[in-house]
């Protein structure tokens, strides 16, 4: 069939258009076509593919420590030792020698019992290190095929499909030149989605059933800036997205151009424009794409890929490195924003985890890692301009609390003679609408606020964006969320108190002149979307945006706003036309 | 043969980290090494082995060890799992 339309969630601004590339262990067993040889050979290549991967491993290792990426090099040796592991040879020499297979095959049966007894394991986090055993059994399997060569993955302008990748396959394919990826799972913050946009690949994730509809070989356009994905377009469909490809490039390059520029308006008025970012490889963003500090430094990749509770010691080198980088800038730090099944990787009973124990709700309840957190980020802020952001607040008793706790530990910091910021600033998020409703009371007890749209749409729409039955409710642009973030900017403001924006609405271009038109004091977004946003700022007036929002306010959906905004934006940018505009369904 | 038993105290239990330090130091010692909890018991020297005894803090092992260093390997484990708590703290 032409023109098969998938929808999925961008996770890297680029189009790529190729040849469709299936990437799983099974495809790589079943198109061997080799004969099974005697068994000391098999036993031989096996040995070979086993030294092969070691190698390769290794260099990877150097390679993600030259990329700053501790975490994924320490997943790494768990590989290595899985590759020395006797159970796992011997297994595989006794299959190979009394079941009289080749070597692919006995891996192939090892590892399927083994993901049999790893499924059987109550503990999730163990449980999950099958991905592990699995990521190395296909590099063994693409080694013994290819025999001599260095296996790379995939070919030049190919897209990868695959329910989910490692972040060192993504670094593989990058080196072969591979186009773009598409996952079946995953998210914008997905690890191995921040890798492909660093490493400037396209990226769609999250496209459930992808792997279904598509064919190796199948052509397939990836438009890493809406999330649609073609299979097989036809001709004219093809040649819609060239061109979207060429003008965003283009634009994208003239942009990048004028990234160092302020965010001021034609009359005058200044945002500041800085990034959200979460893993150590996105440190470079900042300067590359013309950000003024970090807005949103997310932590939770810390406790997420860590085995353990990461303990102040380890938090502390990644928060100082941030913090360093972005001098003189800021750095916001947001504490831990997880539910305890994240943290202690068990089970934790509960019908509404998101209306549940997370983020400060958790952190209150487990002082020992709440206060190493707080400690950690402390001690960064004697070396860098540091803030720390509260997430999930709901209530002024929360944010009390944990005034309490920085005060106390700033008390041990002293008599222990280290050195921190005694101004630091402390921010509450605003995702819950009992904040933009009580704005005054916080105000008392606040630095700032940071709004975070997704959550702030969710709890006030009570939607859950990811249930495809009524994900259409979800808009950040609903008048309802609107007038919470302007009854949150007004009382911040009136108390002196400022506001940043750090949810996905900061990156959606038709939002611009609601969020200056609130005069909201800065901006926080995914770094490649700042100099467009900057650019656009740049060719607005306050005063139009303000009579904008006055339009906007008087609007009574958020469909209303969207078109409105939309045709008003096109008129004063025509060129947004091909960011703007998608592909129509079927 | 030498075998004692040991306490999981730290609070995650013998999770990858953990596992590979255990692996890495039975792996030093000639002697046959090995784990057992709730009468399954894996080579001590195997990283899927230790892995699939999903030990969590609280749970009791005992460490088996077989050969010229046993005793030797016995104890470092046991200070690794109850001393060191894996170098957590």
């Amino acid at each position: 069939m032409k023109n098969k339309i998938f929808r999925g969630t961008p996770a890297s601004p680029y189009i790529a258009i190729g040849k469709s590339f299936l990437y799983s262990s099974k495809e790589i067993v079943f198109s061997s076509s080799r004969e099974k040889r005697e068994v000391a050979e098999e036993l031989a290549l096996f040995e070979k593919a086993r030294h092969m991967s070691l190698r390769q491993l290794r260099s990877l290792r150097v390679e993600l420590k030259k990329a700053s990426d501790p975490v994924s090099s320490r997943l790494i040796e768990v590989q290595v030792l899985f590759l020395q592991d006797p159970l796992f040879l011997n297994s595989v020499e006794k299959i190979i020698r009394v079941g009289k297979e080749s070597a692919e095959k006995a891996i192939v049966n090892f590892s399927e019992d083994l993901e049999k007894d790893f499924r059987d394991i109550p503990n999730s986090y163990i449980a999950e290190r099958y991905l592990d055993v699995k990521d190395i059994v296909d590099r063994l399997l693409r080694n013994l095929q290819e025999e001599e060569t260095d296996t790379e993955l995939g070919s030049f302008g190919d897209i990868m499909i695959a329910e989910s990748f490692t972040a060192s396959t993504v670094l593989q394919m990058s080196k072969a030149g591979v186009g773009g990826l598409i996952a079946e799972k995953g998210g914008r913050t997905s690890h191995f989605a921040i890798l492909a946009e660093a490493l400037n690949l396209s990226a769609v994730v999250g496209a459930n059933g992808v792997t279904e509809e598509i064919e190796s070989g199948d052509e397939v356009i990836v438009d890493g800036i809406s999330g649609v994905i073609v299979i097989n377009p036809d001709e004219d469909t093809k040649r819609r997205f060239e061109r979207k490809k060429e003008e965003t490039n283009a634009i994208q390059k003239k942009f990048l151009e004028q990234k160092d520029l302020p965010a001021t308006t034609i009359d005058g008025y200044s945002i500041d424009i800085s990034a959200n970012i979460e893993l150590p490889i996105e440190l470079p963003f900042i300067k590359k794409f013309g950000a003024k500090g970090v807005g949103l430094l997310r932590t939770e990749f810390l406790f997420l890929t860590s085995e353990d509770v990461p303990d102040e010691e380890e938090q502390y080198d990644f928060y100082l490195k941030v913090a360093e980088h972005a001098f003189p800038d800021y750095v916001i730090m947001r504490t831990l924003d997880l539910g305890g099944d994240k943290v202690f990787k068990t089970k934790v009973q509960e019908e509404n985890p998101f209306l549940g124990w997370r983020g400060v709700r958790f952190t209150l309840a487990n002082k020992k890692i709440f206060k190493d957190q707080l400690r950690a980020m402390l001690r960064a802020s004697a070396k860098g301009n540091v803030r720390i952001l509260i997430p999930m607040v709901s209530q002024l008793d929360e944010i009390i609390r944990v005034r309490g706790i920085i005060e106390e530990i700033k008390g041990e910091l002293k008599k222990e003679g280290i050195a921190f910021d005694e101004n630091i600033e402390m921010g509450a998020m605003v995702e819950i609408p009992s904040v933009p409703l009580m704005a005054d009371f916080f105000s008392e007890v606040v630095d700032f606020f940071s709004i975070g749209t997704n959550d702030l749409t969710q709890y006030t729409l009570a939607v859950d964006r990811g249930n495809k039955n009524i994900s259409s409710l979800f808009d950040q642009l609903d008048p309802s969320v609107i007038l919470l973030m302007g009854m949150t900017v007004q009382k911040a403001h009136h108390n002196n108190k400022w506001v940043g924006v750090c949810g996905d609405i900061a990156a959606d271009v038709v939002a611009i002149p609601v969020l200056v038109g609130m005069e909201v004091d800065e901006l926080s977004l995914p770094p490649s979307f700042i100099p467009q946003v900057k650019n656009i700022i740049r060719g607005l007036s306050l005063k139009e945006c303000k009579d904008l929002l006055k339009s906007v306010e008087k609007k009574r959906s958020a469909k209303e706003v969207r078109e409105f905004l939309k045709e008003e934006m096109l008129k004063r940018f025509p060129s947004l036309k091909n960011i703007l505009v998608e592909v129509e369904d079927d | 043969m030498f075998k004692r038993d040991a306490e999981i105290i730290n609070s995650l239990g013998i999770h990858a980290r953990p596992a590979s330090m255990l692996v890495k130091l039975a792996s030093a010692f000639d002697s046959k090494v090995e784990l057992e909890k709730d009468n399954v018991k894996v080579n001590a020297k195997s990283i899927m082995g230790v892995l699939m005894l999903a030990s969590e803090q609280g749970d009791k092992v005992t460490i088996i060890a077989d050969g010229k260093d046993e005793k030797e390997a016995v104890d470092s484990l046991v200070e690794l799992i109850e001393n060191r708590k894996f170098d957590e703290e």
